[in-house]
């Protein structure tokens, strides 16, 4: 009896159909991506890297709901022009808190993967409102909205607490403090700086990002997150060549 | 069938139910709107409820009036014709909102508007992504596979009125997709973008699909399965799979539209483009096989090329498609066994693309002629040279050395339009053509000179689109490698921006004539409905004499 005979008996049973298609475009799935959840090399070994400050959160969140991603990649490949043109190559352990990725999958603009301390926050700000006013050949859209818009941080300490659920290492203390957190990073000359750098280490800076003292903007939230972004991460403590780390 | 033959005058199983669940439902979400703090989450359960109140006042209307009526000796063909309007339908919705956002980058000193964000590439991309895939193509998947079961079957749709929920259900995920990215809400999950409440409703519609699907095929009075349902069938099922493991994560509130997914970082990575590249494989090809199984030899009146083919195609497809993804990731932080796992598969399944390439155009022997004289079948030969031409391509660009190169550049773009406007647009057109006349009882099309102007008009402009974007991916691609000899990088980014006007400005115009081919067929369908019909509506066809 061939083949062809046998599958005559799929052909007329739905079921066995069914169950058929299910196994069949199983295993890719499993043999590709559930190892990556048990292999020790997956992520590699290094400093540095912290879950984002309530403020970036907020920041890192309207990223996503802007659609940033769509044009801008978080992944610097380790190609000479790519290194030399946007910095060190991105590591696995540089985005492992990030809920979801944002790798992206095209460049209509630059790499952000390392865009923080690389521009100043009124470049930022400027830039952000009104592209062309700073790059004149740019498509960029303009989001002069958001450093008109208050940030609604209302469910702050909700959006850390979802997360933590799902593994990212918030402490108690750092969602019991989230909206004093918030304001303080949004404000130059707070006193709750202090405690707000104790939690997220020392790098967190305090600044008017929008340059905007009477209130909190989302512009303030998303240039604090294109400010951190690929500075947490300690280049020291990675070593490249070490057994664990290759992958 | 065990039903009286004459038409009863009792209306469709479960539509009390249906009834019930839609006041029920709008009930819960107007709640939901007046508990809720965040402004884009009682905007969707407004929504929601409006919805609800809609259907329960056409079901009431319906119930009390006696026009919901069963009639279950006739195949349930008014679902498809309202599949065929929505799909035309959306298909210029989602045309349009590309060719707007393909200005946008042709001309952003016009066409963008700093006093409306939410008219801004960011939010307008994925509405055009999820419009033109899910919306269109859905839609046409969705009614096609309603036509192709029910006369591959020889039995009525199952489940009473639950192909109209699964269809109107359906709407209503597109109306919460589309209105959620305008206002922000999305998860960045490209092709998934949807927040988890309209993730969750999108899988009760789609189980609800499945089950009429199979339900129909459970009624089946042929002992065989034709083999456009195997392919229907694994896109339903494998899409539901894809769906729930990718869409897999945490609301913040339960009055909250936000969410985060349960993945991070490398893992989400290749979760979703696990997802991503399947949303292609299963939703956009296998799907769209599956009209090519039935509407190419239905067309030119030839039995498919090749039983046993269809056998290994079908198994060979499903089984290396699911392993390509990591492709989408190729030199990034994925571990490279990853990635070379997925390179290699994706090479592998150019011969399956291939084998079901000729399968399709084989079944033309001994029809040939028709090419020249039926524009239809025209269309549809043209859609699969389009899906091997974008298959070989695909494979080509998946190659490690060649993606280095083509990744995050528009040679990306051009090859997806390639196989979308190519093969999905074209297969679609030419299914939509074919069922028009059947479905509204008509001779023919209303003009077969209209459907000539449709197809020379949208494949110039798929040349022009996908010629762009090969010209400007290519370059960008080479300009960003580019050294002088001194070694300094050559080029800024930016002069790789402005380096693409030209291009960009050829994709708006060749996006703009694909709209217009759609148009000239939105009128030409329209005039043949509005033409005089020759037969009552298709009976269900008698009974093979055996059932297995």
């Amino acid at each position: 009896m061939s083949v062809w005979k046998h599958h005559t008996k799929v052909e007329r049973n739905s079921l066995l159909l069914v169950i058929g298609i299910l196994i069949v475009v199983s295993i890719g799935g499993l043999v590709e991506i559930a190892p990556l959840f048990w292999l020790q090399g997956t992520i590699e070994k290094v400093g540095g890297v912290r879950p984002y400050t309530p403020l970036e959160l907020n920041g890192r969140d309207i990223y996503v709901r802007e659609g940033c991603y769509v044009c801008h990649s978080q992944m610097i490949r380790p190609l000479r022009d790519e290194v030399e043109r946007y910095g060190h190559y991105s590591l696995a352990a540089e985005s492992m808190y990030d809920h979801p990725f944002q790798w992206g999958s095209k460049r209509t603009g630059p790499d952000l993967a390392r865009v923080g301390g690389k521009y100043s926050d009124s470049w930022h700000r400027d830039h952000l409102i009104d592209p062309r006013s700073v790059v004149p050949e740019s498509v960029m859209p303009p989001y002069k909205f958001l450093a008109e818009k208050e940030l609604d941080y209302r469910d702050v300490a909700d959006r850390m607490k979802t997360l933590r659920a799902e593994g990212v290492p918030y402490t108690a203390d750092q969602i019991a403090n989230a909206k004093k957190d918030l304001e303080a990073q949004a404000d130059p000359f707070s006193t709750d700086a202090v405690a707000m750098r104790d939690r997220y280490g020392g790098k967190a800076a305090n600044r008017d990002f929008d340059g905007d003292p009477d209130k909190i903007t989302e512009m303030d939230a998303l240039v604090a997150y294109l400010q951190m972004l690929g500075t947490t991460v300690d280049f020291k403590s990675y070593k490249a060549q070490s057994p664990e780390n290759m992958r | 069938m065990s039903a009286p033959s004459t038409p009863t005058a009792s209306p469709p199983a479960g539509s009390g139910g249906l009834l019930l669940f839609s006041a029920v439902g709008a009930l819960v979400a107007f709640f939901c709107a007046g508990l809720s703090q965040d402004p884009i989450f009682r905007l969707q359960a407004e929504t929601f409820a409006v919805a609800g109140v809609i259907a329960a006042f056409f079901l009431t209307a319906g119930l009390s009036g006696g026009t919901l009526r069963d009639e279950p000796d006739r195949y349930s063909d008014n679902v498809i014709k309202a599949g065929v309007i929505a799909t035309m339908f959306w298909a210029a919705a989602g045309l349009l909102v590309g060719v707007i956002i393909a200005a946008q980058l042709s001309w952003p000193r016009i066409f963008y508007f700093p006093e409306a964000g939410w008219l801004n590439f960011g939010r307008l991309r994925p509405l055009h992504t999820s419009a033109v895939v899910f919306a269109f193509g859905g839609n046409a998947l969705i009614a096609t596979s309603f036509w192709v079961v029910q006369r591959t079957c020889k039995a009525r749709l199952a489940g009473g009125i639950a192909p109209w929920f699964v269809f109107w259900g359906y709407q209503l995920f597109i109306v919460l997709a589309a209105t959620g990215y305008l206002m922000g809400a999305t998860q960045s999950r490209e092709y998934a973008e949807p927040e988890w409440y309209t993730d969750l409703w999108l899988t009760v519609v789609w189980v609800t699909y499945l089950l009429v699907f199979l339900g129909t095929i459970w009624k089946r009075k042929e002992p065989h399965i034709y083999v456009a349902n195997w392919f229907y069938l694994a896109f339903i099922v494998t899409i539901a799979l894809l769906h729930l493991v990718n869409n897999a994560g945490l609301p913040v509130g339960l009055l909250n539209h936000k969410s985060y997914g349960v993945f991070s970082g490398v893992q989400d990575a290749l979760v979703q483009w696990w997802y991503g590249h399947n949303a292609v494989g299963f939703f956009l090809t296998a799907g769209f096989l599956a009209m090519m199984y039935y509407y190419v030899p239905k067309r030119v009146e030839r039995p498919v090329y090749s039983y046993r083919l269809s056998i290994v195609h079908f198994w060979s497809l499903i089984f290396i498609y699911i392993w390509a993804g990591p492709h989408h990731l190729h030199y990034t932080a994925l571990p490279q066994w990853a990635q070379t796992l997925g390179m290699t598969f994706s090479i592998m399944l150019w011969m399956p693309s291939w084998g079901g390439m000729i399968n399709g155009l084989m079944t033309l022997s001994g029809a040939w002629d028709k090419l020249r004289t039926d524009p239809v079948v025209r269309m549809m030969v043209v859609s699969i040279a389009f899906y091997g031409m974008a298959t070989f391509e695909g494979p080509v660009m998946s190659i490690r050395a060649v993606n280095a190169l083509s990744h995050y550049t528009d040679w990306t773009i051009g090859h997806v339009h390639s196989g979308a406007l190519g093969w999905v647009g074209f297969i679609s057109f030419g299914a939509v053509y074919c069922m028009v006349p059947w479905l509204w009882k008509k001779p023919a099309m209303y003009s077969n000179k209209l459907i000539e102007w449709h197809f020379w008009i949208a494949t110039t402009g798929i040349l022009l689109y996908i010629a762009a974007m090969w010209v400007s991916g290519i370059m960008e691609g080479l300009m960003w490698r580019e050294y002088t000899p001194q070694g300094f990088l050559a080029y800024s980014f930016i002069e790789t921006v402005s380096a693409k006007h030209i291009e960009n400005v050829i994709r708006t115009v060749g996006g703009l004539m694909y709209l217009t081919g759609a148009l000239i067929m939105i009128v030409n369908i329209w005039k043949t409905i509005a033409s005089p019909s020759v037969a009552p509506a298709d009976a269900i066809a008698a009974p093979a004499p055996a059932i297995a």
